[in-house]
């Protein structure tokens, strides 16, 4: 489900603008020191002005209360970046419950009859039944039929799938519906309970937890918010001693201008962005950690199928054997494989068609259709016309030839070498236990995929393609692809060891996976993303799960998790940076009067200690919405090597954050000084 | 070129010709590798077996420390009384009294903690006794506890994941037998040769020109000042430390003074980086620290060269530069040279007057002290480095987008926790010592104390904020040099920069080995593509903007006070 990616959509910013105010609740704020600190400022601020209104010695009324005015539009700014971030995700999330809003069900009881009920009454364990034009009520697992099913709802692809019991796709969603024949469905959870409604939650904020590397931030910028009250309270018996008064308001707005509020004021709104950023590319996150933990990624474990290759082998070329002509060898190819359903049977008869060789008649009747069975590694068909045709591994029919005395003809046995090399799988095709040549099939290889691998190398993340094929075929396409490594001949255990060795090494591995089988790997990886149409075990075991069954997502959540720590870290310099203008803002402005030699030190050449101290705090107050929509957004993430990222982002925002105050304060100041 | 900055630099070249190799000798000690001294091993053996100590026993860092504070606080107990009674004991031949408890307090916590406040004047409050046996004694201990809280820090990052660090008093041991003890003999040889005292009479005397009778104090103070440099101790044998003639006689002695005061501060970051087997990132560091200490020298000498507009007025012409508290065989070059070193360092030896200085040089002088890692202390230095580091690595691992790493292992919540408590600890103990006594000064100035507190400033306004700030940053940075127009022989300073000198010097040694023991317990992750490297110029670069930009924001408003306020009304 695609919604607008515009960042303040009315609706949305009038609900939040309501939420800034309901986030005032100090039992709310305390969650965020920094800002909690502004907010018992403003409460200071406001006692002063009342107190300055029959008092002297407090500077007056009207200055107090600009000064209280613009602390709290900073702590409205900072629940506002909060509240948006928050209505944002949540209308991402209603968008996708609407589809699941309630629909009838037709309950399968007991005795085998359906019975009508909604949506919500369904339990975990309950069986229903669903046939073609029906929506898919609630999340299941099918216990029995098979069924297309548009999925469009969800995942916006239009073109329906399949979906089949037994099976690694036997999973439903509620809210699909079903375009043809019918299902029995066991639903998988209890209402309130589906992934969705989890990362709903966290959206919202009732279990939302603070990630690891925000806790840790969270201190870092408490531990600054102390030095300042520090600095702040010290400075009263400084001023005594210099025989300066200053005023409370002076003093609360040097605190306020000084302590990280910049990043305080975008912490959790860069954290729940990211979370929404990986809902609108359509991947539901059981926590905000398994979003973190992405960005610090080593290896990304990949299939090769549908990952880095379209689909199946197709056939690219038949190669008969010398001295049999090209069209016999095509026929006898398209008469194999005319009761062959499998992908690369398909594409048999396919290239046939484009060689001129368009399979016309339908087999003769009373063929018998030989199977492909693991034991003999062929299949085939035996027509009534005596033909015994076969096509298989090159060693099973090389078998099946030399078994019956023939010998088998040397050029075809080094095409079949020439092949594998290549990446490609030989079939070699046999009739009448003679070998007649041999068909190519080739991987296609998606377009653009090697240079993701590039960019995920120069992130550092190590990708492995994980098939089937033999080490040869593997290695031929994990070169042509441009993977770091693959594992050939893979059973699902393999995956799971290869994830405990590298994890053993220290490193995190990502992996996707939608099998049963699969699980215990997605549970083992550091990441596991399952697919959407995977089998509920797959997406009980990953931490992520993935609702348009894509793949290469994986690359995508990589960056996500890397954007989410980029624009904290970021918007942290940029908030410590900006503090030096601001001391040289207010430090002079404070002493002025007592010290007038400290007048060197207003290097901006602020007009008054009054409007020096208001342009700060409101240059302090402004950056908050300014800098929302990058908070939103993320700082972008660039793949040009850890230290050249450094350099790029500690001359943006550090030399940025250390200048752009200056420009900022001085030109409010010259807009405050006409009034002051 | 000038000659007496052609001193200086010579100076300079030699301590870092002779502290490299050094630091190659030091990584072999501590990592058991064979080297020359081994012939001392039976002594350290002798010694190890006397105390019952089995120096092959690994710990963990928790019992590092434990076994470091509980020696410590068994020299405080000793010290103390030794201090209190010193008048009743043996060796005191010109009859100096036992000290006041709080002075004894003060004057035995500044030596245990490496700092040598000194509160007290040598020729008059001490005897050879303790001069030896608790003050000396106390040099080369309280520097071999630093290099060898160090060496544990070192040894966490030697193997992948490791908790077990060494014996800790295989360490001190070591930093004395085979540092400490050999390099303050040849030192001591060398200033005894060039006329330093080193007899155990009592006060001599002559009559003078004029005809007056002069008591000159002298005492076996060769050695003394010998670890005073090395340990980066700074505590002088008479009154006027490395100002008075007996202790530093000629500019030689001035020149090994200053070089044996950096040596074993920059050897231990080369040990560094060579007992980790990284011996770029210690090249890094060190050009970090090396930055860092000229950008504070070359204005220091840039204000001390330029002369004082206030002695210009007068009409006197300043061709060496400003000469007010300095002494003419060292000229105002070599005592910038060693007014920074002192100060960047935590040694605290002076060769001129800090209260005379120009008041920039003032500023430069506590920013040293406030950083306090511009190589630093003995060992000690590196610790306080390896906290700014540690913040650097979190907030910059972030902007590269991975949870924050250094050396291999997760820097997280627990260690932020840790680095941003020493970070708040310093600002802390600074301003809110300054603060108290800024308060004392101004609304009770006349409280019937011993000393009232409106005789503490012999130079009210901003000079005597910057001599209050400079006393309180001198006690958390351990580093014991004043700016001496304080009065701070009375129960106020001496308790106060007593608590700051015990906390500002085993919080932040305590903190450092507990992050560094953490990191070396978890999982060791090599490094990828994506890894930031802590061993580049970028990273670098970052670490010394966090230097400056954390020091910069919590004492700006205090130096604006003090320094800048005397400057720009003295310029203006």
């Amino acid at each position: 489900m695609k919604t607008s990616n515009k960042l303040f959509e009315p609706a949305l910013v009038q609900t939040a603008l309501k939420q800034s105010f309901i986030k005032l609740d100090p039992r709310v704020m305390v969650r965020n020191p920094v800002m909690f600190t502004v907010e018992i400022g403003t409460a200071v601020m406001a006692y002063v002005t009342v107190y300055s209104m029959n008092h002297s010695g407090q500077g007056s009324p009207v200055y107090n209360f600009i000064i209280f005015l613009v602390l709290l539009l900073t702590v409205l700014f900072a629940n506002f970046a909060e509240a948006i971030a928050e209505a944002r995700g949540k209308a991402q999330a209603d968008s996708l419950r609407k589809t699941r809003e309630e629909t009838p069900a037709k309950l399968l009881l007991a005795n085998g009859k359906t019975e009508m009920r909604s949506s919500s009454q369904l339990r975990k364990g309950d069986v229903f039944f669903c046939e073609a034009g029906d929506t898919i009520p609630t999340d299941g697992e099918i216990i029995e039929g098979i069924a297309t099913i548009d999925e469009s709802a969800i995942t916006g692809e239009s073109a329906p799938v399949i979906r089949e019991s037994g099976g690694d796709k036997s999973s439903v969603t509620g809210g699909t519906k079903v375009l043809s024949d019918e299902i029995k469905v066991r639903v998988s959870t209890e209402p309130g309970e589906s992934f969705l409604d989890k990362m709903i939650a966290l959206v919202e904020g009732a279990s939302r937890q603070k990630t690891p590397n925000e806790i840790a931030l969270t201190i870092l910028l408490a531990s600054f918010t102390l030095v300042f009250i520090i600095v702040c309270v010290t400075l009263k018996p400084f001023a005594d001693y210099a025989n300066t008064t200053i005023t409370i308001a002076a003093l609360i707005s040097l605190f306020v201008c000084l302590i990280p509020t910049t990043i305080g004021g975008l912490l959790s709104a860069i954290g729940i962005a990211g979370m929404d950023r990986a809902l609108r590319a359509n991947v539901i996150t059981k926590s905000g950690k398994a979003v973190e933990t992405a960005g610090d990624i080593d290896v990304l474990l990949l299939d090769k199928t549908g990952t880095i290759t379209i689909g199946n082998r197709k056939a690219t070329n038949f190669h008969p054997t010398a001295g049999l002509s090209p069209n016999t060898f095509v026929d006898a190819c398209v008469l194999s494989s005319l009761a062959d359903e499998t992908p690369e049977g398909k594409s048999i008869i396919e290239l046939a068609g484009t060689q001129g060789r368009p399979h016309t008649n339908k087999a003769p009747e009373d063929s018998v259709f030989i199977k492909f069975t693991a034991e003999t590694r062929s299949s085939g068909i035996d027509t009534p016309d005596g033909r015994r045709i076969r096509k298989g591994a090159f060693d099973s029919i090389r078998n099946i030839v030399q078994k019956a005395g023939n010998p088998f003809p040397l050029d075809i046995e080094e095409e079949v070498k020439a092949i594998a090399s290549n990446g490609g799988t030989p079939l070699v095709v046999a009739e009448n236990e003679k070998a007649l040549g041999v068909i190519e099939l080739q991987d296609i290889i998606k377009p653009g995929i090697s240079e993701r691998f590039e960019r995920l190398r120069k992130m550092g993340v190590k990708t492995v393609m994980v098939t089937g094929d033999n080490p040869l075929t593997a290695k031929y396409i994990a070169d042509k692809a441009g993977v770091d490594d693959f594992i050939a001949e893979a059973k699902p255990e393999d995956k799971m060891n290869y994830i405990k060795e590298e994890q053993v090494q220290g490193k995190l591995v990502a992996m996707m996976g939608d099998g049963t089988n699969d699980a215990p790997a997605l549970a083992q990886a550091d990441v596991g993303v399952a697919m959407n149409s995977g089998t509920q075990a797959a997406k009980e075991a990953g931490n992520m799960v993935d609702l348009d069954n894509d793949p290469t997502k994986l690359i995508e959540i990589v960056e996500i998790g890397k954007q989410l720590l980029i624009t904290r870290g970021t918007l942290t310099t940029f908030s410590i940076a900006n503090d030096v203008a601001k001391y040289f803002a207010i430090v002079p402005a404070l002493f002025i009067a007592s010290i007038p030699a400290l007048q060197s030190l207003n290097i901006m050449g602020l007009h008054s200690p009054e409007s020096a101290i208001l342009s700060a705090v409101i240059f302090n107050a402004i950056i908050i919405p300014i800098l929302i929509p990058l908070a939103l957004r993320g700082v972008a993430y660039k793949p040009i090597g850890a230290s050249a990222l450094l350099r790029r982002n500690l001359f943006i925002y550090g030399l940025g954050g250390v200048v752009a105050p200056f420009i900022g304060i001085k030109l409010i100041d010259l807009a405050v000084g006409l009034f002051v | 070129m000038n000659t007496e900055l052609l001193g200086i630099i010579a100076t300079y070249l030699l301590t870092v010709i002779l502290a490299i190799p050094l630091g190659i000798y030091l990584s072999k000690v501590f990592a058991g590798e064979k080297v020359w001294t081994d012939f001392l091993k039976p002594l350290e053996n002798g010694i190890f077996k006397l105390s019952g100590i089995n120096s092959k026993e690994q710990m963990n860092w928790k019992q590092h420390m434990k076994a470091l504070l509980t020696i410590n606080l068994v020299w405080l107990v000793y010290g103390f009384f030794v201090l209190l009674q010193q008048d009743k004991l043996p060796l005191n031949p010109d009859g100096n009294p036992g000290m006041t408890p709080d002075l004894a307090f003060n004057t035995i916590i500044s030596f245990v903690v490496n700092c040598n406040l000194q509160h007290y004047s040598g020729e008059s409050g001490v005897s050879y006794l303790t001069q030896h046996f608790v003050l000396m004694f106390l040099q080369f201990v309280s520097a071999a506890t630093g290099i060898a809280a160090a060496v544990v820090f070192f040894k966490a990052f030697r193997d992948k994941t490791t908790t077990a660090l060494g014996n800790f008093w295989d360490f001190f041991v070591k930093s004395i037998t085979r540092l400490l003890l050999p390099l303050s003999v040849l030192v001591a040889v060398v200033l005894a040769f060039n006329g330093t005292p080193t007899s155990y009479e009592g006060k001599d005397q002559f009559i003078s020109l004029q005809g007056d009778t002069v008591h000159v104090s002298r005492g076996p103070a060769a050695g003394f000042i010998a670890i005073k440099h090395l340990g980066t101790n700074g505590g002088g044998w008479f009154g006027a430390n490395s100002a008075h003639p007996l202790e530093n006689p000629s500019y030689l002695s001035n020149m090994v003074e200053m070089i044996s005061q950096v040596i074993i501060p920059i050897a231990m970051v080369i040990a560094f980086g060579y007992f980790i087997r990284r011996k770029k990132l210690a090249w890094m560091i060190f050009g970090v620290m090396t930055i860092g200490m000229f950008l504070l020298l070359l204005p220091t000498l840039s204000s001390e060269l330029g002369g004082n507009p206030a002695i210009a007025k007068m009409g006197v012409s300043q061709t060496t530069g400003a000469m007010e508290g300095k002494e003419v065989r060292f000229g105002p070059t070599a005592s910038a040279y060693w007014s920074t070193v002192t100060t960047i360092i935590s040694t605290g030896s002076v060769n001129s007057m800090h209260d005379s200085g120009m008041p920039l040089t003032g500023l430069w002088q506590l920013l040293g002290m406030m950083i306090n890692s511009f190589y630093g202390g003995c060992g000690v230095g590196v610790l306080n480095y390896f906290i700014y580091l540690i913040i650097a690595v979190f907030i910059s691992g972030l902007m590269v987008g991975r949870t924050p790493e250094f050396l291999g292992h997760k820097v997280e919540a627990r260690e932020v926790k840790i680095a941003a408590l020493i970070t708040l600890l310093s600002p802390f103990l600074i301003l809110a010592g300054t603060a108290i006594a800024a308060y004392v000064f101004t609304n009770h100035s006349g409280a019937a104390w011993a000393v009232q507190p409106k005789t503490w400033l012999n130079n009210p306004g901003f000079h005597g904020f910057s001599e209050m700030l400079y006393e309180m940053t001198s006690s958390n940075a351990n580093n014991g040099s004043g700016f001496e127009g304080l009065g701070d022989n009375n129960v106020f300073w001496n308790v106060s920069t007593g608590f700051v000198l015990l906390l500002g010097r085993f919080l932040p040694i305590i903190g450092p080995v507990a992050i560094a023991g953490l990191l070396g317990a978890k999982k060791f992750i090599p490094e990828s593509a994506g890894t930031l490297k802590t061993d580049t110029m970028t990273f670098s670069l970052m670490t010394f903007a966090v230097i400056l930009v954390l020091n910069a924001l919590s004492y700006f408003p205090a130096l604006a006070l003090g320094p800048l306020a005397e400057y720009f009304t003295l310029f203006k």
